[in-house]
């Protein structure tokens, strides 16, 4: 008789449903996985190790190439750990620009994240319908900060500048005839305020149209339901945060139980599934999605309302105003000094922990006093959850490892820091 | 929620025999005691009514051999302004930690009582090694792997220690502060060999930004107040 031996195949790095450079090692009975050894480390390019050696505010720009779909949160997680080490109070304005901007990278996160899973599973319309939307908000990550993604926008002590009050247009092109411009153009008429508040009241109708693809799909259900179940406790146990613990059935959000910022202030629900399948992981960032909407809307009509400061006036960290330079040396120290030796930050060590539309996103830095970070670390989402990958596919067919790999919303960046 | 400082009471009080020390600063309480007790305290935290730190967010290493040290030493000129610097030799301030090197932070989170807690284990010996707690919180696994990978700490009774982020055959511990910045090898195609090959690096490290400490008068203030509070 033959002998039958277990088949072990290399998944990825190279694998358009790999979401980036994971590199599984799959044991497998027939198409049955028998166990999954994740290899990742192949995006490492030792972010924290870098951040010793800079000065604080040169390591912003490091936190966006983390997690490269949802940028600003990361960046979020970042200047509150120096806030709070700092021990500065961040002016209402900014705290309202924040939570608006941190709500517009979830709903972008989680576009990213549909139309890719999606597309892993088979809806190939999925991807394009969310690319369409996730353009729009690109247009605001643009207009506040000059870049589609790496915005280096929020800063320690605030945000980086106040919103614009006009939003950059379209220009008539070889490509684009001018009625098709000025319809294009129809929705950036008044400033980015006013672009956002019609980009909210659209998006509802948006994911609905997602959701009559999807939720009742035949295909779709029978690729996501009751695939990677997870537990509850075994949840907890195995460090799941944000919608991949709600999935599981348990209500924690840091927005709503550790609130930073405004969130307190402001009105939103916490959805979350009962059976810890894919499927449920699905409904719930969907939802998560139209509560982002709601609390956007919220932030854009206080915004509306109270202009003010949006960083500190206190120039030992914060860069002077650039008229103030002209004719006041003391300005212009400040700015010397900032821009080449930075800040000193009191010593100390502090955790902060932000709701990244991924999980819990945690920023652990020590100070001995000195302007540049003693040792940084990053608590990546990602990293938690990609560790139960073993667990979460053992049992099922090779079709389900993508699927899994969508519902965990890896990315790379993060992971491999 | 449960407030930080009515934790630290409740902490010194179960673990008064495990000789720990609780610190309280800018609201979040660490937890220092001896690596050998971490299976026990580990245990109770998540076991007792009283703690309940279901989840573990996170476990990392701390290489505490170049904390205070700076390339620039600098003098008070004015209450206000900024201080000088004078002159650029090399100066280690009086380290915290009595010269101890490595470190393991855990970093906790209970969700009944909605409080973090991070504890602190020095751990020594070269390579040093401290117990894993793969048993007590699952999600410790990677956690351990990525600080033994970087650091060199070895766990004891972790299941499948491997290196994690680095390179294939990678030699050293990238985090330890004595592992330079720019990396012992680099690769590069080898047209005759007709592979990829590694060979010694060839860039050097340039420090833009020299490291300094200053003491800023205003952070005294709140200091204090941090104390107090």
């Amino acid at each position: 008789m033959a002998e039958i031996r277990n088949m072990t195949m290399n998944f990825g790095p190279q694998h358009p449903a790999a979401h980036g450079v994971l590199r599984l090692v799959l044991e497998m009975d027939g198409e049955v996985i028998e166990r999954a050894d994740p290899h990742i480390g192949l995006l490492h390019r030792g972010t924290e190790k870098l951040a010793e050696s800079k000065p604080y505010n040169q390591s912003i720009g490091y936190m966006d190439r983390l997690d490269y779909v949802s940028m600003m949160c990361n960046e979020h997680a970042y200047v509150m750990a120096i806030e709070k080490l700092l021990g500065v109070e961040v002016p209402i304005r900014a705290q309202y620009i924040r939570v608006l901007f941190d709500e517009i990278t979830r709903i972008l996160n989680h576009l990213m994240w549909l139309g890719t899973h999606g597309l892993d599973v088979g809806a190939m319309t999925m991807f394009l319908y969310c690319f369409r939307e996730r353009e729009d908000l690109m247009d605001c990550y643009e207009a506040v900060s000059g870049t589609r993604m790496h915005a280096t926008y929020y800063r320690p002590g605030g945000v980086y500048r106040d919103l614009p009050s006009v939003m950059p247009k379209y220009e008539a092109s070889k490509w684009h005839k001018q009625e098709e411009v000025d319809r294009m153009n129809e929705n950036r008429q008044g400033s980015l305020l006013d672009y956002i508040a019609s980009f909210t009241d659209n998006f509802p109708t948006r994911i609905d149209e997602y959701e009559t693809l999807l939720t009742d799909n035949r295909i779709w259900k029978q690729r996501t339901v009751g695939i990677g179940v997870v537990s509850p406790e075994r949840a907890l146990q195995l460090g799941f945060t944000g919608p991949m613990l709600r999935g599981s059935g348990i209500e924690w959000d840091l927005r709503k139980k550790q609130p930073y910022e405004v969130y307190d202030q402001l009105d939103f629900d916490i959805p979350i599934g009962t059976e810890g399948d894919c499927y449920d992981r699905y409904l719930v960032r969907v939802e998560e999605m139209r509560q982002s909407n709601r609390l956007i809307k919220q932030c854009v009509d206080w915004l509306r309302k109270n202009p003010g400061p949006v960083i500190l006036d206190d120039h030992k960290l914060t860069p002077p105003k650039r008229e103030d330079m002209k004719d006041d040396m003391e300005s212009l120290i400040h700015h010397f000094k900032l821009f080449t030796e930075g800040y000193c930050v009191p010593e100390g060590e502090v955790y902060s922990a932000i709701e990244h539309p991924k999980g819990e996103f945690g920023i652990y830095l020590i100070s001995d006093g000195a302007n540049k970070p003693y040792r940084l670390k990053v608590r990546a989402p990602g990293f938690a959850h990609l560790s139960s990958m073993n667990e979460m596919v053992k049992g099922h067919m090779l079709s389900d490892v993508v699927a899994v790999i969508g519902t965990q919303d890896i990315v790379f960046g993060e992971i491999d820091r | 929620m449960e407030s930080a400082a009515s934790l630290k009471i409740k902490l010194e009080e179960r673990f008064s025999d495990e000789s720990v020390s609780c610190v309280l600063d800018r609201g979040q309480v660490t937890m220092e005691f001896p690596a050998e007790h971490v299976l026990s305290v580990c245990k109770a935290l998540r076991d007792d009514k009283l703690f309940s730190f279901s989840q573990l967010s996170d476990v990392c290493g701390v290489d505490y051999s170049e904390y205070g040290e700076v390339n620039w030493v600098t003098h008070e000129t004015t209450s206000t302004g900024f201080s000088r610097g004078r002159e650029s030799e090399s100066q280690q301030k009086s380290n915290v930690y009595n010269n101890k090197r490595f470190a393991v932070v855990y970093h906790l989170l209970s969700l009944k009582n909605n409080i973090r807690l991070r504890l602190r284990c020095f751990v020594s010996g070269e390579p040093p090694r401290i117990s894993s707690v793969t048993n007590i919180w699952s999600s410790a696994d990677w956690f351990e792997r990525e600080t033994f990978d970087l650091f060199g700490i070895l766990f004891d009774g972790h299941p499948d220690l491997r290196r994690i982020l680095t390179d294939y055959g990678f030699i050293g511990h990238p985090f330890r502060k004595d592992f330079p910045l720019e990396g012992n090898v680099e690769v590069r195609y080898d047209e005759d060999k007709k592979r990829v090959v590694y060979q010694p690096v060839t860039i050097t490290n340039r420090v833009l930004v020299p490291r300094v400490i200053r003491e800023d008068n205003r952070y005294i203030a709140v200091e204090e107040e941090l104390n107090d509070g």
